[in-house]
Protein backbone atom coordinates (compact mmCIF):
# COMPACT_ATOMS: atom_id res chain seq x y z
CA UNK A 1 0.00 0.00 0.00
CA UNK A 2 1.35 3.40 -0.99
CA UNK A 3 1.65 5.84 1.93
CA UNK A 4 -0.42 8.37 -0.08
CA UNK A 5 -3.31 5.88 -0.22
CA UNK A 6 -3.02 5.23 3.52
CA UNK A 7 -3.01 8.99 4.21
CA UNK A 8 -6.15 9.49 2.11
CA UNK A 9 -7.81 6.49 3.79
CA UNK A 10 -7.12 7.90 7.26
CA UNK A 11 -8.42 11.33 6.19
CA UNK A 12 -11.63 9.79 4.80
CA UNK A 13 -12.13 7.82 8.01
CA UNK A 14 -11.55 10.93 10.12
CA UNK A 15 -14.21 12.69 8.02
CA UNK A 16 -16.60 9.78 8.74
CA UNK A 17 -17.02 8.77 5.09
CA UNK A 18 -17.68 5.14 4.13
CA UNK A 19 -14.59 3.96 2.22
CA UNK A 20 -13.18 0.72 0.77
CA UNK A 21 -9.70 -0.38 -0.26
CA UNK A 22 -9.85 -2.69 -3.30
CA UNK A 23 -6.80 -4.90 -3.98
CA UNK A 24 -6.38 -6.93 -7.19
CA UNK A 25 -5.12 -10.22 -5.72
CA UNK A 26 -3.04 -11.15 -8.79
CA UNK A 27 -1.38 -7.84 -9.63
CA UNK A 28 -1.44 -6.26 -6.18
CA UNK A 29 -2.86 -3.07 -7.75
CA UNK A 30 -4.82 -1.09 -5.17
CA UNK A 31 -7.37 1.68 -5.17
CA UNK A 32 -9.47 3.62 -2.68
CA UNK A 33 -13.20 3.85 -3.42
CA UNK A 34 -15.46 6.30 -1.62
CA UNK A 35 -19.21 5.99 -1.27
CA UNK A 36 -19.78 8.69 -3.88
CA UNK A 37 -17.45 7.15 -6.47
CA UNK A 38 -18.59 3.53 -6.13
CA UNK A 39 -21.02 3.80 -9.09
CA UNK A 40 -18.09 4.56 -11.43
CA UNK A 41 -15.94 1.64 -10.20
CA UNK A 42 -15.56 -1.45 -12.40
CA UNK A 43 -16.91 -3.60 -9.54
CA UNK A 44 -20.04 -1.39 -9.49
CA UNK A 45 -23.12 -2.72 -7.71
CA UNK A 46 -21.37 -5.65 -6.04
CA UNK A 47 -18.88 -3.29 -4.43
CA UNK A 48 -21.64 -0.87 -3.42
CA UNK A 49 -23.53 -3.72 -1.72
CA UNK A 50 -20.35 -4.90 0.02
CA UNK A 51 -19.68 -1.38 1.31
CA UNK A 52 -23.24 -0.91 2.53
CA UNK A 53 -23.09 -4.21 4.42
CA UNK A 54 -20.06 -2.85 6.31
CA UNK A 55 -18.31 -6.22 5.87
CA UNK A 56 -14.97 -6.84 4.18
CA UNK A 57 -14.59 -9.76 1.76
CA UNK A 58 -13.48 -11.01 -1.65
CA UNK A 59 -15.23 -10.10 -4.93
CA UNK A 60 -14.70 -11.72 -8.34
CA UNK A 61 -15.14 -9.78 -11.58
CA UNK A 62 -14.32 -10.98 -15.13
CA UNK A 63 -12.26 -13.84 -13.71
CA UNK A 64 -10.20 -11.59 -11.44
CA UNK A 65 -10.42 -11.67 -7.64
CA UNK A 66 -10.26 -8.59 -5.44
CA UNK A 67 -9.89 -8.18 -1.69
CA UNK A 68 -12.32 -5.53 -0.50
CA UNK A 69 -11.64 -4.04 2.92
CA UNK A 70 -14.54 -1.86 4.04
CA UNK A 71 -14.00 0.99 6.49
CA UNK A 72 -17.23 2.13 8.11
CA UNK A 73 -17.05 5.30 10.18
CA UNK A 74 -16.32 4.67 13.88
CA UNK A 75 -19.49 4.30 15.93
CA UNK A 76 -20.73 7.10 18.10
CA UNK A 77 -23.24 7.16 20.90
CA UNK A 78 -24.90 10.36 22.12
CA UNK A 79 -26.62 10.22 25.50
CA UNK A 80 -29.07 13.05 26.06
CA UNK A 81 -29.28 13.40 29.83
CA UNK A 82 -26.46 13.39 32.38
CA UNK A 83 -28.61 11.15 34.58
CA UNK A 84 -27.95 8.21 36.88
CA UNK A 85 -28.37 5.65 34.05
CA UNK A 86 -25.77 7.55 31.98
CA UNK A 87 -23.23 7.20 34.78
CA UNK A 88 -23.26 3.45 34.02
CA UNK A 89 -24.15 3.46 30.33
CA UNK A 90 -21.34 5.85 29.32
CA UNK A 91 -18.40 3.78 30.68
CA UNK A 92 -20.02 0.52 29.51
CA UNK A 93 -20.50 1.87 25.97
CA UNK A 94 -16.90 3.13 25.94
CA UNK A 95 -15.72 -0.41 26.74
CA UNK A 96 -17.79 -1.61 23.77
CA UNK A 97 -15.77 0.81 21.58
CA UNK A 98 -18.37 3.54 21.14
CA UNK A 99 -17.25 7.16 21.03
CA UNK A 100 -19.58 8.46 23.78
CA UNK A 101 -20.78 12.02 24.40
CA UNK A 102 -23.28 13.13 27.03
CA UNK A 103 -25.39 16.25 26.45
CA UNK A 104 -27.43 17.97 29.14
CA UNK A 105 -28.05 21.72 29.49
CA UNK A 106 -28.65 21.33 33.23
CA UNK A 107 -25.25 22.10 34.71
CA UNK A 108 -26.15 20.49 38.04
CA UNK A 109 -26.44 17.20 36.16
CA UNK A 110 -23.69 17.73 33.57
CA UNK A 111 -20.86 18.08 36.05
CA UNK A 112 -17.33 16.77 35.71
CA UNK A 113 -17.58 15.38 39.25
CA UNK A 114 -20.46 13.10 38.19
CA UNK A 115 -18.82 12.15 34.86
CA UNK A 116 -15.04 12.27 35.29
CA UNK A 117 -14.03 10.29 32.19
CA UNK A 118 -16.68 11.07 29.59
CA UNK A 119 -17.06 13.81 26.97
CA UNK A 120 -19.67 16.06 28.50
CA UNK A 121 -21.44 19.06 26.94
CA UNK A 122 -23.59 21.32 29.14
CA UNK A 123 -25.58 22.54 26.12
CA UNK A 124 -29.09 22.32 24.72
CA UNK A 125 -29.22 19.60 22.04
CA UNK A 126 -29.81 22.18 19.29
CA UNK A 127 -26.56 23.93 20.23
CA UNK A 128 -24.47 20.76 20.60
CA UNK A 129 -22.21 19.83 17.67
CA UNK A 130 -22.76 16.05 18.10
CA UNK A 131 -26.50 16.58 17.60
CA UNK A 132 -25.91 18.94 14.68
CA UNK A 133 -23.68 16.32 13.03
CA UNK A 134 -25.63 13.10 13.57
CA UNK A 135 -25.25 10.39 10.93
CA UNK A 136 -26.14 6.77 10.25
CA UNK A 137 -23.20 5.54 12.34
CA UNK A 138 -24.44 7.31 15.48
CA UNK A 139 -26.86 6.01 18.09
CA UNK A 140 -28.90 8.36 20.29
CA UNK A 141 -30.40 7.55 23.69
CA UNK A 142 -32.86 10.08 25.16
CA UNK A 143 -32.73 9.81 28.92
CA UNK A 144 -33.92 13.09 30.46
CA UNK A 145 -37.71 12.46 30.64
CA UNK A 146 -38.03 16.15 29.71
CA UNK A 147 -39.53 16.89 26.26
CA UNK A 148 -37.84 20.31 26.21
CA UNK A 149 -34.47 18.54 26.14
CA UNK A 150 -35.30 15.17 24.54
CA UNK A 151 -37.52 16.30 21.65
CA UNK A 152 -35.05 18.49 19.71
CA UNK A 153 -32.51 15.64 19.88
CA UNK A 154 -35.16 13.13 18.79
CA UNK A 155 -36.13 15.26 15.79
CA UNK A 156 -32.47 15.56 14.77
CA UNK A 157 -31.95 11.79 15.20
CA UNK A 158 -35.01 10.93 13.07
CA UNK A 159 -33.85 13.26 10.30
CA UNK A 160 -30.28 11.91 10.39
CA UNK A 161 -31.08 8.19 9.90
CA UNK A 162 -29.29 7.21 13.14
CA UNK A 163 -28.84 3.43 13.46
CA UNK A 164 -30.35 3.48 16.94
CA UNK A 165 -32.82 5.79 18.66
CA UNK A 166 -33.99 4.92 22.16
CA UNK A 167 -36.20 6.97 24.47
CA UNK A 168 -36.68 6.51 28.20
CA UNK A 169 -40.22 6.70 29.54
CA UNK A 170 -43.35 4.63 30.04
CA UNK A 171 -45.71 3.60 27.25
CA UNK A 172 -47.94 6.52 28.23
CA UNK A 173 -45.01 8.96 28.06
CA UNK A 174 -44.10 7.50 24.67
CA UNK A 175 -47.70 7.87 23.45
CA UNK A 176 -47.52 11.59 24.19
CA UNK A 177 -44.12 11.72 22.46
CA UNK A 178 -45.54 10.06 19.33
CA UNK A 179 -48.37 12.63 19.30
CA UNK A 180 -45.85 15.50 19.45
CA UNK A 181 -43.68 13.99 16.70
CA UNK A 182 -46.72 13.30 14.50
CA UNK A 183 -47.81 16.91 14.95
CA UNK A 184 -44.27 17.90 13.90
CA UNK A 185 -44.79 16.03 10.61
CA UNK A 186 -43.20 12.63 11.24
CA UNK A 187 -44.86 9.46 9.90
CA UNK A 188 -45.88 6.21 11.66
CA UNK A 189 -42.89 4.55 9.92
CA UNK A 190 -40.59 7.12 11.55
CA UNK A 191 -42.14 6.29 14.93
CA UNK A 192 -41.29 2.57 14.55
CA UNK A 193 -37.61 3.56 14.56
CA UNK A 194 -37.85 4.75 18.17
CA UNK A 195 -37.10 2.10 20.78
CA UNK A 196 -39.49 2.96 23.60
CA UNK A 197 -39.76 2.08 26.38
CA UNK A 198 -35.97 1.99 26.05
CA UNK A 199 -33.89 -1.19 26.48
CA UNK A 200 -34.37 -4.92 26.03
CA UNK A 201 -36.91 -6.41 28.40
CA UNK A 202 -34.62 -8.16 30.88
CA UNK A 203 -36.62 -7.00 33.88
CA UNK A 204 -34.08 -4.26 34.62
CA UNK A 205 -34.75 -2.28 37.81
CA UNK A 206 -31.62 -0.45 38.98
CA UNK A 207 -29.78 2.17 36.87
CA UNK A 208 -26.93 -0.24 36.07
CA UNK A 209 -29.42 -2.90 34.98
CA UNK A 210 -31.26 -0.41 32.76
CA UNK A 211 -27.92 0.69 31.27
CA UNK A 212 -27.18 -2.98 30.51
CA UNK A 213 -30.54 -3.43 28.77
CA UNK A 214 -29.99 -0.25 26.71
CA UNK A 215 -26.46 -1.24 25.62
CA UNK A 216 -27.75 -4.70 24.67
CA UNK A 217 -30.48 -3.08 22.56
CA UNK A 218 -27.93 -0.81 20.85
CA UNK A 219 -25.74 -3.81 19.99
CA UNK A 220 -28.81 -5.67 18.72
CA UNK A 221 -29.67 -2.76 16.41
CA UNK A 222 -26.11 -2.73 15.16
CA UNK A 223 -25.45 -6.42 14.60
CA UNK A 224 -28.75 -8.16 13.97
CA UNK A 225 -29.20 -6.58 10.52
CA UNK A 226 -26.90 -4.82 8.05
CA UNK A 227 -26.07 -1.31 9.18
CA UNK A 228 -27.36 0.13 5.97
CA UNK A 229 -30.35 -1.88 4.83
CA UNK A 230 -30.85 -2.31 1.11
CA UNK A 231 -33.36 0.18 -0.22
CA UNK A 232 -35.70 -1.22 -2.86
CA UNK A 233 -35.22 0.61 -6.16
CA UNK B 1 -7.38 -0.74 20.18
CA UNK B 2 -9.63 0.66 17.49
CA UNK B 3 -9.01 0.05 13.80
CA UNK B 4 -8.54 3.82 13.28
CA UNK B 5 -5.69 3.92 15.74
CA UNK B 6 -4.01 0.96 14.01
CA UNK B 7 -4.05 2.64 10.60
CA UNK B 8 -3.02 5.98 12.07
CA UNK B 9 -0.12 4.24 13.76
CA UNK B 10 0.87 2.70 10.41
CA UNK B 11 0.85 6.16 8.82
CA UNK B 12 2.80 7.72 11.69
CA UNK B 13 5.47 5.01 11.70
CA UNK B 14 5.88 5.22 7.93
CA UNK B 15 6.05 9.02 7.93
CA UNK B 16 8.73 8.90 10.61
CA UNK B 17 10.92 6.89 8.20
CA UNK B 18 10.38 3.38 9.56
CA UNK B 19 9.81 0.35 7.37
CA UNK B 20 6.20 -0.74 7.96
CA UNK B 21 4.07 -3.73 6.93
CA UNK B 22 0.28 -3.99 7.04
CA UNK B 23 -1.40 -7.36 7.63
CA UNK B 24 -5.11 -7.72 6.80
CA UNK B 25 -7.40 -10.70 7.41
CA UNK B 26 -8.83 -11.32 3.92
CA UNK B 27 -10.68 -14.63 4.36
CA UNK B 28 -11.91 -16.72 7.28
CA UNK B 29 -13.48 -20.17 7.52
CA UNK B 30 -15.14 -21.65 10.57
CA UNK B 31 -14.73 -19.99 13.93
CA UNK B 32 -11.97 -17.49 13.26
CA UNK B 33 -11.29 -15.13 16.15
CA UNK B 34 -11.00 -11.87 14.16
CA UNK B 35 -13.24 -10.87 11.23
CA UNK B 36 -12.19 -10.15 7.65
CA UNK B 37 -10.75 -6.64 7.47
CA UNK B 38 -8.92 -6.82 10.83
CA UNK B 39 -5.44 -5.29 10.76
CA UNK B 40 -2.05 -5.85 12.36
CA UNK B 41 0.67 -3.27 11.74
CA UNK B 42 4.34 -4.16 12.17
CA UNK B 43 7.46 -1.98 12.00
CA UNK B 44 10.98 -2.97 10.99
CA UNK B 45 12.03 -3.63 14.58
CA UNK B 46 9.08 -5.89 15.34
CA UNK B 47 6.85 -3.38 17.18
CA UNK B 48 3.22 -4.13 16.40
CA UNK B 49 -0.35 -2.96 17.09
CA UNK B 50 -3.69 -4.61 16.31
CA UNK B 51 -4.42 -8.30 15.75
CA UNK B 52 -5.37 -10.79 13.06
CA UNK B 53 -6.23 -13.63 15.45
CA UNK B 54 -6.66 -14.18 19.14
CA UNK B 55 -2.88 -14.07 19.44
CA UNK B 56 -2.28 -17.57 18.01
CA UNK B 57 -0.55 -16.63 14.73
CA UNK B 58 0.70 -13.09 15.35
CA UNK B 59 4.26 -14.27 16.00
CA UNK B 60 4.47 -15.91 12.58
CA UNK B 61 2.84 -12.92 10.82
CA UNK B 62 5.35 -10.57 12.46
CA UNK B 63 8.29 -12.74 11.35
CA UNK B 64 7.00 -12.77 7.75
CA UNK B 65 6.32 -9.02 7.94
CA UNK B 66 10.03 -8.38 8.39
CA UNK B 67 10.63 -10.23 5.08
CA UNK B 68 7.96 -8.09 3.40
CA UNK B 69 9.54 -4.89 4.73
CA UNK B 70 12.88 -6.18 3.42
CA UNK B 71 11.93 -7.12 -0.14
CA UNK B 72 8.71 -5.10 -0.65
CA UNK B 73 6.77 -8.07 -2.06
CA UNK B 74 3.20 -8.66 -0.86
CA UNK B 75 2.35 -12.16 0.37
CA UNK B 76 -0.73 -14.11 1.36
CA UNK B 77 -0.39 -16.33 4.43
CA UNK B 78 -2.79 -19.05 5.45
CA UNK B 79 -3.25 -20.50 8.92
CA UNK B 80 -5.52 -23.23 10.18
CA UNK B 81 -5.91 -26.79 11.33
CA UNK B 82 -5.55 -28.07 7.75
CA UNK B 83 -2.14 -26.44 7.54
CA UNK B 84 0.91 -28.60 8.29
CA UNK B 85 2.05 -25.88 10.68
CA UNK B 86 -1.19 -26.34 12.65
CA UNK B 87 0.57 -27.73 15.67
CA UNK B 88 3.13 -24.99 15.55
CA UNK B 89 1.16 -21.81 14.80
CA UNK B 90 -2.36 -23.03 14.03
CA UNK B 91 -5.60 -21.65 15.36
CA UNK B 92 -6.62 -23.50 18.48
CA UNK B 93 -10.29 -22.61 17.80
CA UNK B 94 -10.32 -24.85 14.70
CA UNK B 95 -10.90 -22.04 12.24
CA UNK B 96 -8.78 -21.01 9.27
CA UNK B 97 -7.67 -17.56 8.21
CA UNK B 98 -5.94 -16.01 5.22
CA UNK B 99 -3.82 -12.92 5.87
CA UNK B 100 -2.62 -10.49 3.20
CA UNK B 101 0.71 -8.93 4.11
CA UNK B 102 1.95 -5.83 2.26
CA UNK B 103 4.58 -3.15 2.70
CA UNK B 104 3.61 0.48 3.22
CA UNK B 105 5.48 2.10 0.33
CA UNK B 106 6.83 5.50 1.41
Amino acid sequence: MRISLLQTLNAERAARRLTAVVTDITSGAQRLVGENAVADDELGGALAAQMRSGKSGTLTHNGRAFHVTVYSPPLRLVLVGAVHISQFLAPMAKLADFDVTIIDPRTAFASKARFPDVKLLALWPDEAPPIQNLDHYTGVALLTHDPKIDDPALIAALRADCFYIGALGSRKTHGARVERMTAAGFTPADMTRIHAPIGLDIGAVSPVEIATSVLAEIILSLRKKPLRTEVAA
Amino acid sequence: MKQTDILETAQKWSESGKGVALATVVETWGSAPRPVGSHLVIDETGNFVGSVSGGCVEGDVIAKALDVIGDGRSRTLEFGVADETAWRVGLSCGGRIKVYLEKIEP
